[in-house]
């Protein structure tokens, strides 16, 4: 059993598992809108018009209180323009904005550890205006058809807003959310005979695809640079169809003698659905060293590398040499519980922001049904290794053996998980750890090796096929 | 409302399996149809363009060049059943079938029960009409080898997990 308040990185795990003052009745009106989405806004019922109000009461001591009123009344007529819809999405953001707050607080709780006091720059606004104006129409199409009435034609129509978009740097994050978002739409077409809707998720993804619409809001300006050495804890992989993204945690101990901080690195890439696995780390791999300093166990020391105020670096491998070995487990067990945790850009606060380093050890696993739980101090927290990258040693069955474990602590469907970011576990009297962005460097396991060499001649036959099609 | 409806990171569409992709460097399921292009075996700059339509499987297949091919006439091509073979090891049987719309007799759906179930509909030849559209497609899913990696942080790939779940 974990002492109730150890030295080491975890943690009280009480604060997780106690119900947050609150959470239900924001989580109440953010459902009742999400309801309305599923049917849509063309001809709303009175039902709708009940879910709108509801979600405009519940910011109504707030600055957004008339904006949001306003967009309630237009939407429950029938009558919203794309500024009420757009005000509706803030709504409901500054709705999961405060679960987020809440649920942060109690993360921190559970840590000991203290959240870094940040403010954030004014953003500029200087981005491509029309093509955020012909998101912001098919992001409006969807919410007057509704989930169960998306078919082929309008869902497909964000092709052209999404390859417009893809190779300007500045519209990038919209347009990989967009694709990522139409993907699912179109595979779940038509509308009308879906079984079950993923209610919340897509109107997250809506909404927030919404908010990004307005010109300014994509940006993560530079709030400075940092010096110092650069602890990696793990590698955290977010990926779908036509994107992933790979963002190393760690700890930055800075050169000027300040605490140490939590920051991130990340790098991502569009990609073709057949690109997969360990074709994944191939993509990413050459664009960043520190995956392969990862994989190799060492520290980089960073020099003038540009950071966002939320911690994240704005990564360059010019700004970044190699350093000694570090040990995941040594930074995790003696670095971290000293460490300041990044703040949340006021946009980014949203409970599937959540993703904050932990160390646990000395936890009792248990199978529950398909999944696996760790008893913490006398309490419950479900692991999430679905969400480990099939392309790496890490696996749930290793999870399962594992004594110490780095993850990351989220929060979903009303409750906190645990993702594993590596794990040690003892095999002849001895500790060995694994780590899901093991093989990110590259591997000389032979299991990984076989998944390299498929990945490469994957990318090989579509840039033959790239090269002689594409410009012709 | 379930956990999975009130999940912001459910899982909504399984990930594509790793395949082979000399023969069939694309293949999808979208606006209706299965559909793909499949390199010539003879001749390294053409390729076929493949296609079959969900619940009628009303199949077109011709080359990049809009000529038809000599295979398909009033029957399922070498190209369309390669384009069926490679969707499965992509999608997995079941998704393909619950997308064409194939009932299977009483056996799990296989790549050969799918062809042979849509074959004994005896499907009509369909206009390659869609070919173009499928064509550039394909040139626009290679372009995204094309666009830089970049390491600017994208909040919104939260959303996005991984899944070990195999399709
Ligand atoms: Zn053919």
């Amino acid at each position: 059993m974990v002492p109730a308040n150890p030295g080491g990185g975890l943690m009280r795990a009480d604060p997780l598992t106690e119900p947050v003052e609150g959470l239900d009745e924001a989580l109440a009106a953010v459902d009742a809108f999400d309801e309305v989405l599923v049917v849509g806004l063309l001809r709303p019922r009175p039902s709708q018009a009940a879910g709108l109000t509801r979600l405009a009461d519940a910011v109504a001591g707030t600055p957004l209180a008339a904006r949001a009123g306003e967009a309630a009344e237009k939407a429950a007529a029938g009558s919203a323009g794309e500024e009420h819809l757009v005000a509706l999405a803030a709504a409901r953001a500054a709705l999961l904005g405060s679960v987020h707050d809440a649920l942060r607080a109690r993360v921190q709780e559970a840590t000991g550890r203290s959240l870094a006091e940040e403010t954030f720059p004014q953003r500029s606004g200087q981005q491509g205006a029309n093509l955020l104006a012909a998101a912001r129409t098919w992001l409006s199409d969807l919410a007057r058809c509704g989930w169960q009435g998306i078919d082929h034609e309008v869902v497909s129509s964000a092709a052209q807003v999404v390859s417009a978009m893809l190779p300007d740097p500045a519209l990038r994050r919209l347009a990989m959310l967009l694709d990522g978002f139409s993907a699912e739409l179109a595979a779940s077409c038509p509308g009308a005979s879906l079984e079950r809707v993923p209610v919340r998720r897509w109107a997250d993804l809506w909404s927030r695809a919404m908010l990004l619409t307005v010109p300014g809001a994509i940006e993560a300006p530079s709030a400075g640079t940092v010096d110092g050495r650069l602890l990696p804890l793990g590698v955290d992989v977010q990926e779908h169809a036509t994107a992933v993204q790979a963002q190393v945690h760690a700890v930055l101990e800075p050169g000027d003698g300040a605490p140490p901080r939590l920051v991130r690195a990340a790098v991502s890439a569009p990609k073709p659905d057949t690109v997969v696995g360990a074709g994944l780390w191939q993509l990413l791999r050459p664009h960043m060293a520190l995956l392969t300093a990862l994989g190799e166990g060492r520290a980089m020391q960073l020099t003038d590398m540009p950071v966002t105020a939320e911690g994240d670096l704005l990564w360059s491998d010019e700004h970044a040499g190699v350093g000694d070995a570090a040990d995941a487990f040594a930074t995790a067990r003696v670095v971290l519980p000293t460490a300041v945790d990044a703040a949340s850009a006021p946009l980014d606060r949203h409970p599937t922001g959540i993703a904050v380093p932990v160390f646990l050890e000395g936890y009792a696993v248990e199978k529950d049904g398909e999944g696996l739980t760790f008893g913490v101090a006398g309490h419950v927290l479900a692991v999430d290794t679905d969400r480990v990258p099939a392309a790496g040693p890490l696996t749930p069955e290793a999870v399962a053996a594992s004594s110490a474990c780095i993850g990351l602590l989220r929060w979903d469907a009303g409750a906190f998980t645990l993702q594993p970011l590596a794990v040690e576990k003892t095999v002849r009297k001895k500790a060995v750890a694994l780590h899901a962005g093991g093989w990110a460097g590259g591997t000389t396991d032979k299991a990984g090796v076989k998944a390299e060499k498929a990945a490469t001649a994957a990318v090989a036959v579509l840039r033959e096929r790239a090269g002689r099609l594409l410009r012709k | 409302m379930t956990d999975w409806e009130r999940a912001s990171a459910a899982r909504v569409i399984p990930p594509a399996r790793p395949r082979k992709l000399a023969k069939v460097p694309f293949v999808e399921l979208a606006d209706g149809r299965m559909q793909g292009v499949v390199s010539s075996g003879s001749d390294i700059g053409r390729v076929y363009v493949s296609s079959v339509a969900a619940g009628s499987y009303a199949f077109a297949c011709s080359t990049n060049n809009n000529r038809p091919c000599g295979g398909a006439r009033g029957s399922f091509c070498n190209h369309i059943n390669a384009l069926i073979s490679e969707a499965v090891l992509q999608y997995g049987a079941e998704r393909v079938a619950r997308y064409l719309r194939v009932e299977a007799a009483d056996e799990e759906p296989s790549a050969h029960s799918i062809t042979v179930g849509m074959s004994a509909a005896r499907p009509l030849q369909g206009e390659t009409t869609a070919a173009a559209s499928v064509f550039s497609r394909f040139l626009r899913h290679l372009a995204y080898l094309e666009l830089a990696p970049s390491t600017e942080p994208l909040p919104e790939m939260q959303w996005f997990p991984p899944t070990r779940a195999v399709a």
